[in-house]
């Protein structure tokens, strides 16, 4: 009898659903901002502190200002523990909810990211992945929903040769040069191949490549082989989770300098390096935003949020771990595209097609980021209708053993260059999928 | 009372063969039938056809296939995920090498390139047995997205390894793909392949193949002494277990998600399916669709559940507390009733027959 009686529950549920579901509509004058979050799940360690980041400064506007423009910001997180399926599931349940749906999706993840890729068009929702997703996103003419600011896997890649380079004292002495790149066997990992592969050619540099299966815990006969066969000069590395403290440990075991091993800012985590203990000493990272809290923007958050214990993060301390940073950052971009959806349409409740008009034009300049107080911690982001990047900066920055130090100003990467690699692969998957590109004129 | 076959006359060998041979258990399937074809898109929002239908009918599908090759052939696979790859991924390269194939030859043939994967990985099944054989088919799982991940072809040369599906219509402008297909015809596209798959396989394992597996999976050398070959009879139901897993996979990749990275298919996914059926019960249609009700459904009701009753709880909570209810029922289940749900179910329509008077 027991199963009847849980298929009726579930039954009633469903029901019972349905109906709370169309009367919990939230007051007709506040916003609904829909975060995709994993507070679970064995990436937990890198997710906790972007929720933190993301809530807090929502929370930040709807303490200090009452939200944007007087339009009371309301939060919901949907826990997707970093996988595929919950997380359609979380977008799916949180895209209709409140007076005018979800303004954007931001799923942190890039195997959502591509489920979610059909979905938002029909849905006219736009997703922003900042740092994340398909680095072809970036020709706005054939993803007219998605936004890749502030910077992409292929502009990431181009960046780390540009720092090489300059270590080396120019592009010049790339030639002959050995670079090998350790990056987890993923859609995610796989993104800088090609960028990398086209400097190597053009700059003369030896790539090499090396996968690593998920979870990458086990990295030996790779570390091996990089550090007693191949020897290079540099290490790149697309790692993520577990897979970064590893590869760290090993690169120390084989007596790889730690000063010539660069991660992507997935790699660049302070959750990864605290488990690599003395081993992560010297190691360097890509950030696409400055590292600290001493910015403007994080003492509001912690004389309006954490002094009246309303913070999101365990404590004050938290506040400027990179991930923490990443967080603030997206609720910025968000917060900041909605303020021009509101300058055009009206100060209500915006959808997400308005909300995509505004990435559009959004314009995020250094005066503007002064005023909010993240000067240094975000780069002036300027996008357009064809353009859904912007400059595409990082900078590099380097673990001193128990925080990230900046080592460098934003460095740029070749924009031709990649624009063309974007619009090329962009076309392809446009000729694919049947799309015909918009006109951006 | 109600449910018994007491005064129902079989006159036909037909009818005596029917699937259902009880009257009321056809009216109940009509009724099913209805509510499904009819009832669920009507009244469904796009949140629940799109996100929790879509799922549970695909991975039921999926769980039908396995449940042939373990339930009824006794042949234990953990290779479903790297199967299901080979569906999607083979979808895909019909779908953008032949842009004019209708999309249903296209999940036909893709679930054919599939059987034809299964039957390699099968012919260790021979020599093989038991716990061995999954190991041996864990190897399957491993090498087929190994496969996908490391050449460029299957993914024609994409810069991350992911796939997505061109947009394509069942008839005129209906699509079932792409992003101007409506929740419901996909619906009612991935639920009519889904009825006519459980049908036939309903069919299959009655018929002698059906038969043969099931010698098989009881006795196998009893089964070779009567006379049954043991390869083509295993390797039969690898091809057909494959077949189905891949149209599955080429369902999920192309109706569900629309984009999929190889790790959509990893061995989670395979871990996932092979609990439906030992839910569900094992060498059971119905179990197929009971154990994915249970593994898809019941995590998203009792994530979903806190919301409902209007408790306002942390989301790595609610997660927390999902992942130990549903750790719990698994047990539950488990130790009231080893068989799976099926039997549960099968248990009900006994006590059914002898209700309102058990002795």
């Amino acid at each position: 009898m027991s199963i009847k009686r849980i298929k009726t529950s579930i039954i009633a549920a469903a029901v019972i659903s349905g109906l709370i579901g169309a009367s919990a509509a939230l007051a007709a004058d506040s916003q609904f901002v829909g975060s995709l979050v994993y507070r679970t799940g064995p990436y937990a360690p890198g997710g906790i502190p972007w929720a933190d980041g993301f809530a807090d400064y929502i929370e930040l506007l709807n303490a200090r200002d009452g939200g944007i423009n007087g339009v009371k910001l309301e939060l919901e997180e949907c826990d997707t523990a970093y996988n595929t399926d919950k997380g359609v599931e979380c977008y799916e349940r949180l895209k209709n909810k409140g007076s005018t749906g979800m303004p954007a999706v931001m799923p942190l993840s890039t195997g959502i990211t591509y489920a979610l890729l059909d979905r938002v068009v029909a849905d006219k929702i736009p997703l922003i992945t900042s740092g994340y997703g398909r680095a072809d996103a970036a020709d706005g003419r054939i993803f007219p929903y998605v936004f890749v600011p502030p910077a992409t896997y292929w502009g990431g890649a181009d960046i780390a040769i540009n720092y090489i380079a300059n270590q080396e004292g120019g592009y010049g002495n790339l030639k002959g040069k050995k670079i090998a790149l350790v990056y987890h066997d993923s859609a995610y990992g796989k993104e800088p191949i090609k960028t990398l592969q086209a400097l190597a050619s053009q700059y003369g540099f030896q790539f090499s490549e090396f996968p690593v299966p998920h979870p990458g815990l086990e990295q030996k006969a790779t570390w091996l082989k990089i550090g007693r066969q191949l020897r290079p000069d540099y290490v790149l590395m697309w790692g993520w989770g577990v897979m970064n403290a590893t590869a760290i440990k090993e690169a120390a075991a084989v007596g790889f300098p730690r000063e010539k091993f660069i991660g992507v800012w997935w790699s660049g985590n302070d959750a990864d390096m605290i488990p690599a203990g003395d081993a992560a000493k010297g190691y360097k990272s890509l950030q696409f935003n400055g590292v600290g809290s001493d910015f403007g923007v994080h003492k509001q958050i912690k004389s309006e949020l954490y002094e009246k214990g309303k913070g999101s993060a365990k404590s004050a301390e938290n506040t400027g771990e990179v991930a923490y940073n990443r967080g603030l950052q997206s609720a910025f971009i968000l917060t900041e595209a909605l303020r021009g959806a509101m300058a055009e349409y009206g100060n209500k409740p915006m959808t997400g097609e308005q909300v995509a008009w505004a990435m559009d034009r959004l314009d995020i300049s250094a005066d503007r980021l002064k005023e909010v107080g993240a000067d240094g911690l975000f780069d002036p982001i300027k996008l357009s209708c064809a353009d859904h990047l912007g400059k595409g900066r990082a900078k590099v920055t380097q673990w001193d053993g128990s925080k990230w130090v900046a080592i460098s100003d934003w460095i740029e990467p070749h924009a031709t260059m990649l624009r063309s690699m974007y619009e090329a692969s962009a076309a392809a998957y446009a000729k694919e999928k049947g799309i015909t590109p918009r006109d951006c004129k | 009372m109600l449910y018994r076959e007491a005064g129902e006359f079989k006159a036909t060998y037909q009818a005596d063969q029917a699937i259902l041979t009880i009257r009321q258990d056809r009216w109940f399937m009509l009724a099913l039938m209805v509510i499904a074809f009819l009832v669920i898109p009507l009244i469904s929002s796009e949140y629940w056809l799109g996100t929790i239908m879509l799922p549970f009918l695909i991975l039921a599908l999926a769980a039908l296939g396995l449940n042939v090759l373990t339930g009824y052939a006794g042949q234990l696979s953990l290779g479903t995920g790297g199967f299901m790859a080979t569906g999607a991924f083979a979808a895909y390269k019909l779908a953008t090498s032949f842009p004019d194939l209708h999309i249903f030859l296209v999940i036909l043939l893709a679930g054919g390139i599939t059987a034809v994967a299964g039957l390699l990985f099968g012919i260790p099944s021979l020599r093989i047995k038991g716990f061995y054989l999954a190991v041996a088919t864990l190897a399957s799982q491993f090498f087929l997205i190994w496969m996908f991940n490391k050449f460029g072809w299957f993914t024609n040369y994409s810069a991350s390894g992911v796939i997505s599906a061109p947009p394509m219509a069942v008839i005129g402008d209906s699509y079932v793909t792409g992003p101007y297909a409506t929740a419901e015809a996909k619906y009612l596209f991935v639920l009519s392949i889904v009825v006519l798959f459980a049908l036939m396989t309903k069919n299959l394992v009655r018929s002698n193949i059906g038969r043969e597996w099931m010698a098989v999976r009881d006795m196998d050398i009893a089964a070779e002494i009567i006379g049954i070959r043991m390869l083509p009879t295993k390797l039969k139901a690898f091809a057909y277990s494959s077949f189905l897993c891949g149209i599955a996979g080429a369902l999920w990749a192309f109706v569900y998600t629309g984009s999929v990275e190889p790790l959509a298919f990893d061995v989670n996914r395979s871990f996932q399916i092979l609990f439906m059926i030992i839910i569900g019960g094992l060498g059971s249609i119905m179990g197929a669709f009971l154990g994915a009700g249970f593994i898809v459904l019941l995590p998203i009701f009792l994530n979903n559940a806190p919301h409902w009753i209007g408790l306002n709880i942390h989301v790595d909570l609610i997660s927390h507390i999902e992942f130990m209810v549903f750790g719990a029922l698994i047990i539950f289940f488990l130790i009231v009733e080893p068989h799976g749900l099926a039997r549960l179910w099968q248990l009900l329509k006994e006590k059914l027959r002898l209700w309102p008077f058990p002795y």
